[in-house]
């Protein structure tokens, strides 16, 4: 089977076949990890399915790490049990896991050429040599970095060093990858061109399990299949990647994913069979995507910024009106923050009215019920 | 830079030169003129010779050089081996009990080496544990008082090491021991290098303990140093010193040199 790979600036085929891990299901049956009195994670219970990519985000201390730690071995959990494929693997040592790992400084060993340190894995394991030799020159040169197996990591720049730390780790043939934090490291720059590069590796082993652990959501967007939302050591939303974005269950999963506006409403009438439902806000009765919603319900209506228009057109039926308070030019994007009943809203414009208001402005601000949704306000989770 | 004005970077050179010069410079040209020194009666010798190398030669140096080298290596290697043990089990070990294990490993150090070396003697002066009179009692002695410096230099190196590397390893299939030689011990490789040389030096220059302990026939040089000027032959007595520095310098250069190629530094 051919593949496009994994190359920065040229595109090469190879069997990906020959770099691909038997792709297996990770489950959190009720894991929980405490450091003492302590609860990090708490009772979790989560399915990858195999060959999906599962991004788990959330603020500093949420407890994304920890779980990846737990699936690694380096946490044992308190409680619970975490099974990789249809292995048990809550008491086994970490070396004794099938796994391969990619952290944020990229951790490659400083006195092992690129080479030895893709070679390191199998070595572990006592494979053969012409094994060795094989897996070693497919991972490089399916991370692009072929030419490079004979530098020492001190030689590469951030964004090769951590080429060389996925051929590492993919040249064991994991069951599971984990990915700590893998870009954290490096420059915006290069961190978007990597993000590209590891959605089309994953595209050219599409058996891979991958557990993607970040605070970036447009890595996690970009990448995940599903993402898991974590705060305060719990996972507060998880599903769908696209789904996730469109209709957040909850506030923190609307303003964590996308920073969503969040208009206070209340239900004037619950969703139809179309699945709209209207809702005031203020004056205004405004019609968004509803879920289970009863008139009266106190509610919150969830736009993206880059839904909100300062123009209409005929799918922009919802308006209202808020003063301009600030105006950020960014090039491409313009962020405008406007004052709606003492809300404030957020409106990313990639294009303007040519005679731009003023801040203290009275603006009008348009958008289509299907950008829209509606979640409970009282899910504080 | 710190200091930005030209006469005050001029006053800190001075500083510097002054206290450079009269603590560390001054007494070791004494002692390296002393070891040429014809005769000294005023200011400066009178006369430079190298009889007294020759002397020193044709007497018992080169045993005190090997007796020397041989205790330092072996005490160095000693306390390098179970300095990194204890370094790496300690880093296993719940706070309370690392720290309290760190400060009793540093006791010795803190225990004047005279008394260390009665401390042995007394200890060691009955059967089953008859040790008196032997070269092992030297090296004990070496070994106690240099190997809270080999743990406190591979607890500073083990603090600084990144655990993603361990761990990284781990998650790739290396079993405890592949882990410790192929990475946990090369990335400690400087620290290891630099904690032997600090012993070795140590253990080149230690003389109280080593007086209290050591048999006939193995006098270290800092012993045959220490009997040559207190019978008041301190010419050849700096003579002995000077090979003393000799021989310690030329393995730490040596071993920075091994450090650098084994570290691409």
């Amino acid at each position: 089977m051919s593949a496009v790979t994994f190359t920065g600036n040229s595109v090469m085929d190879i069997d990906a076949a020959k770099v691909r891990g038997a792709g297996s299901n990770v489950y959190f049956d009720k894991v929980s990890v405490a450091y003492g009195t302590h609860v990090v994670l708490h009772p979790l219970t989560l399915d990858i399915a195999p060959g999906e990519i599962l991004a788990m985000i959330g603020p500093s201390g949420s407890g994304k790490t920890t779980a990846l730690r737990a699936v690694a071995g380096f946490v044992r959990p308190a409680s619970g049990r975490i099974r990789i494929g249809a292995t048990d693997v809550t008491d086994l040592p970490p070396y004794e896991r099938g796994l391969g790992m990619v952290v944020q400084n990229y951790a490659l060993f400083p006195h092992m050429r690129v080479e030895d340190n893709v070679a390191f894995g199998l070595r572990a394991q006592g494979a053969d040599k012409p094994l060795i030799g094989e897996r070693v020159k497919d991972a490089l040169a399916t991370v692009g970095m072929a030419t490079f197996a004979r530098r020492y990591p001190r030689e590469l720049s951030g964004g090769q060093q951590q080429r060389v730390a996925i051929a590492r780790a993919l040249a064991v043939r994991p069951r599971v990858l984990l990915l700590d934090e893998p870009l954290s490291a490096l420059d915006a720059q290069i961190r978007r061109n990597m993000v590209e590069e590891i959605a089309r590796l994953h595209r050219s082993l599409p058996g891979l399990t991958i557990l993607y652990v970040t605070h970036d959501q447009t890595e996690a967007l970009t990448l995940a299949d599903k993402i898991a939302i974590m705060r305060d050591g719990r996972v507060c939303s998880h599903g769908p990647t696209t789904e996730l974005y469109r209709r957040p269950p909850n506030r923190f999963t609307a303003e964590f994913l996308g920073r969503a506006n969040l208009l206070p409403v209340t239900v004037v009438e619950g969703a139809g069979p179309k699945g709209f439902a209207t809702a005031r806000h203020g004056d205004v009765v405004l019609t968004g995507a509803g879920r289970d919603e009863r008139a009266g319900d106190k509610s919150l209506l969830c736009i993206r910024p880059q839904h909100l228009s300062l123009t209409a057109d005929s799918e922009h039926t919802n308006r209202i009106v808020g003063t301009l308070r600030e105006v950020h030019w960014q090039g491409e994007l313009t962020h405008l923050v406007l004052d709606v009943g003492g809300t404030p809203v957020r409106v990313s414009a990639t294009k303007l009215p040519t005679a731009l208001p003023e801040p203290g402005a009275r603006v009008p601000l348009f958008f289509a019920p299907t950008d829209t949704s509606l979640l409970p306000e009282d899910a504080g989770v | 830079m710190l200091v930005w004005s030209r006469p005050g970077r001029i006053v800190l050179w001075m500083l510097f030169a002054l206290i450079f010069g009269v603590l560390f410079l001054a007494p070791l040209a004494v002692i390296l003129l002393s070891s040429l020194a014809d005769q000294w009666n005023g200011v400066l010798p009178r006369g430079l010779t190298t009889a007294h190398y020759a002397d020193v030669a044709r007497g018992a140096a080169w045993n005190s050089v090997k007796a020397s080298l041989i205790t330092g290596f072996a005490a160095s290697a000693l306390a390098l081996v179970s300095g990194t043990w204890a370094a790496l089990s300690l880093r296993l070990q719940g706070p309370a009990l690392k720290r309290l294990l760190g400060l009793l490993f540093f006791i010795p150090s803190a225990v004047p080496s005279v008394s260390v070396g009665l401390g042995l003697l007394v200890a060691f002066s009955h059967p089953p544990l008859l040790l008196n009179g032997t070269i092992a009692i030297v090296m004990i002695s070496h070994f106690v008082l240099i190997s809270a410096f080999t743990f406190g230099n591979v607890s500073a190196g083990l603090a600084r090491l990144s655990p993603d590397f361990e761990q990284v390893a781990s998650s790739l299939g290396a079993r405890p021991a592949y882990r410790l030689w192929h990475v946990t011990l090369p990335l400690l490789a400087p620290y290891l290098v630099a904690a032997f040389g600090l012993s070795f030096a140590l253990s080149m220059g230690e003389l109280g303990a080593t007086v209290m302990v050591y048999p006939p026939g193995w006098v270290t040089l800092p012993v045959s140093i220490f009997s040559l000027t207190d019978r008041g032959d301190i010419f050849a007595g700096a003579a002995l010193t000077m090979i003393l520095v000799a021989a310690t310098l030329i393995l730490l250069l040596g071993l920075e040199r091994v450090t650098k190629r084994a570290t691409g530094a």
